[in-house]
């Protein structure tokens, strides 16, 4: 196969699975119309979901997980486009902290998401054609009220914990704000109730190098049978930079060179830095689309939990009798400690049951999908003692 | 008594029965709200829970602390009792106790006046360095007092402000905050009895157990 024959494979593969993913689906018709925030519906649509243990008979041991913007629903199984573990079978599995021999463990693709459930790469049942930008914006709001919908579907009237980092994080607080008697445990790692300006401005750099690509053809790359590769790349390399720390980047990188003695002068990836972020590029336009990262960026970006109660974020959280676990990582800063610390201090005002670690490591704001033991044994420790207060059986 | 919580945490934690934790859960009426500041590994907010019933948080500075906390199920912040305790609603708790920590902050009063707009009552345990052990120590030793129960060197102290049983009255006077109930208990871990002098105590008493109210 040629280069361009192997690039032609992966997209139609990345297109299959946007539409007939390799998970299960829940179609949602006509009589089931998703609400959105812009104030239009959005029908009909399905949910692409993973699920991991078994649901108990009292239905009262379900884990929902929420990704983060470029995760998907493949927590604990082999991914089916890169053929890697899942992003979070670290924490997730059997014996794991959040063991699914115990619990049973969900995950959805988010709708606006591109492994499955309705989004931008998605047919449009007007046109028979992708629904490209015409796909309504979706906010963290509206893909949390299609994760309820799921739930519905499942029979569960309370989740016994929602957990999840980053846009995963923001999900859980507009979980536990929105449904707070379906919410028994709330997890919410590396987060905040509203994305920051800096935030915003990243975001915004990548939405403009996917849009400065001219194979972008203002979205309809699907139908032109291109791909706005290198925008997509670009946007990928900016954005990694802040998921790491100046410390872990340089302990990993140095100034070393790549696979040469001397700098050549030229503009070559000369430091292994820079082979790095453009591997990062490259792979991520493999398994990603690009006009979903417009849309996971956007809803990010319009998440303010505060702004719809008065810009009081205690009020969000008025009266809930969820127990909240926030996990910050003390080289963030793309959601630093204090992000994480507001929404803390929010729920304390509330009068929330609310138990808040900063984990120290250098490994930045990805720290939450890594291996943090620290982490993992207050995640455990909570996660557990809670299920004994909820009466969940031991494996 | 034993080695101090907040910055040591957890590494207080395998020493049990603190005798200053079986006198605050004598003080704390059953099922009452309760902020434990500087809650180390949560052993006194999980005999709260046990003994008393009580709606328990905690607030511990470790790291390790705080994981030990969470494993028992308590609700625990990491933070700082001197910077922290600002972003508590007022009134929130019935009882707000600050168990050999207060010694360890870095402004005391603005601690104490905190944890009572905060509570409707302060719980403060604390240990006396007017003790006649301390005293005799500095007088004929001429050092700073190392003891079984404060083992650390003037350098490495997490306890910057040691206070005495008489400073710790003229402080709540100065904050015009009520004493309601004390307890202080010498060397062997017995009780005093209430109808002696402060002077007395501030002698015999190897730490102290104060409630107050605003």
């Amino acid at each position: 196969m040629t280069k361009a024959e192997v690039k032609a494979l992966k997209g139609d593969q990345r297109t299959q699975e946007a539409i007939h993913p390799h998970s299960p689906v829940v179609a949602f018709g006509a009589d089931k119309p998703l609400r959105l925030d812009s104030g239009t519906s959005l029908s009909p649509f399905q949910i692409a979901y993973q699920s991991y243990g078994e649901l108990n008979a009292e239905k009262s041991n379900a884990i929902l997980i929420c990704h983060a913007l470029t995760g998907d629903q493949h927590v604990a199984n082999t991914h089916p486009i890169t053929g890697k573990p899942g992003w979070w079978s670290n924490l997730v599995g059997p014996g794991r902290p959040i063991d699914t021999d115990r619990f049973f463990v969900l995950c959805a693709n988010v709708i606006g998401g591109c492994m499955g459930s309705t989004g931008p790469a998605s047919i449009n049942p007007e046109t028979g054609k992708p629904y490209a930008l015409d796909l309504p914006v979706i906010t963290i709001a509206d893909m949390v009220r299609a994760q309820a919908m799921l739930v519905d579907h499942f029979g569960i009237d309370q989740l016994f914990a929602v957990v999840g980092g980053s846009m995963g994080g923001m999900q859980v607080l507009q979980w536990a704000s929105s449904y707070p008697d379906r919410v028994f445990t709330a997890v919410a790692l590396a987060t905040g109730a509203r994305h920051s300006s800096q935030n915003i401005a990243f975001h915004e750099v990548g939405r403009q190098a996917v849009m400065a690509d001219p194979d972008w053809q203002h979205g309809r790359y699907i139908e032109a049978g291109t791909m706005p590769r290198k925008g997509l790349s670009v946007a990928r390399m900016a954005a990694h930079v802040t998921y790491l720390s100046q410390a872990a980047l340089h302990r990993k990188f140095g100034r070393n060179l790549q696979d040469r003695q001397n700098v050549t002068f030229g503009f070559d990836a000369d430091f292994q830095i820079e082979s790095y972020l453009r591997h990062q590029g490259i792979t991520f336009v493999d398994r990603f689309d690009a006009n979903s990262y417009l849309y996971m960026t956007r809803a990010m970006d319009y998440f303010d939990l505060a702004f719809d109660h008065n810009e009081r974020l205690a009020d969000a959280f008025a009266g809930t009798k969820t127990r909240f676990c926030i996990a910050s990582f003390s080289s963030d800063w793309l959601f630093p400690t204090a992000e994480n610390r507001a929404v803390v201090h929010a729920l304390n005002a509330a009068g929330a049951s609310v138990s808040f670690v900063e984990v120290q490591t250098d490994r930045g704001h990805d720290a939450f999908l890594l291996d943090e033991p620290v982490m993992f044994s207050a995640i455990e420790g909570f996660i557990h003692s809670a299920a004994r207060a909820r009466g969940i059986a031991l494996p | 008594m034993n080695a101090l919580t907040t910055t040591a945490g957890a590494t207080a934690s395998h020493v049990a029965n603190r005798v200053d934790f079986e006198i605050i859960a004598s003080l704390v009426k059953p099922g009452a709200r309760v902020l434990d500041v500087g809650c180390g590994d949560g052993e006194l907010l999980e005999l709260l829970q046990t003994q008393k019933n009580v709606d328990g948080r905690g607030v511990e500075l470790s790291q390790a602390g705080v994981n030990q906390c969470l494993a028992r199920g308590l609700s625990v912040i990491q933070g700082d009792a001197d910077s922290d305790l600002v972003y508590y609603p007022d009134s929130g708790f019935d009882y707000v106790i600050l168990s050999q920590t207060l010694q360890a902050t870095r402004n005391p009063k603005q601690v104490l006046s905190e944890l009572l707009r905060i509570g409707e009552r302060a719980i403060v345990s604390f240990p006396n360095f007017g003790h006649w052990r301390m005293r005799l120590s500095l007088l004929f030793r001429g050092r700073m007092p190392v003891t079984k129960d404060l083992p650390y060197s003037w350098y490495d102290t997490p306890n910057i402000h040691f206070c005495t049983i008489h400073d710790f009255v003229e402080m709540t006077e100065e904050i015009g905050a009520k004493l309601e109930n004390a307890v202080a208990v010498n060397r062997l871990g017995e009780r005093m009895t209430f109808n002696m002098p402060w002077g007395f105590w501030n002698l015999f008493g190897q730490q102290a157990v104060f409630v107050l109210k605003r």
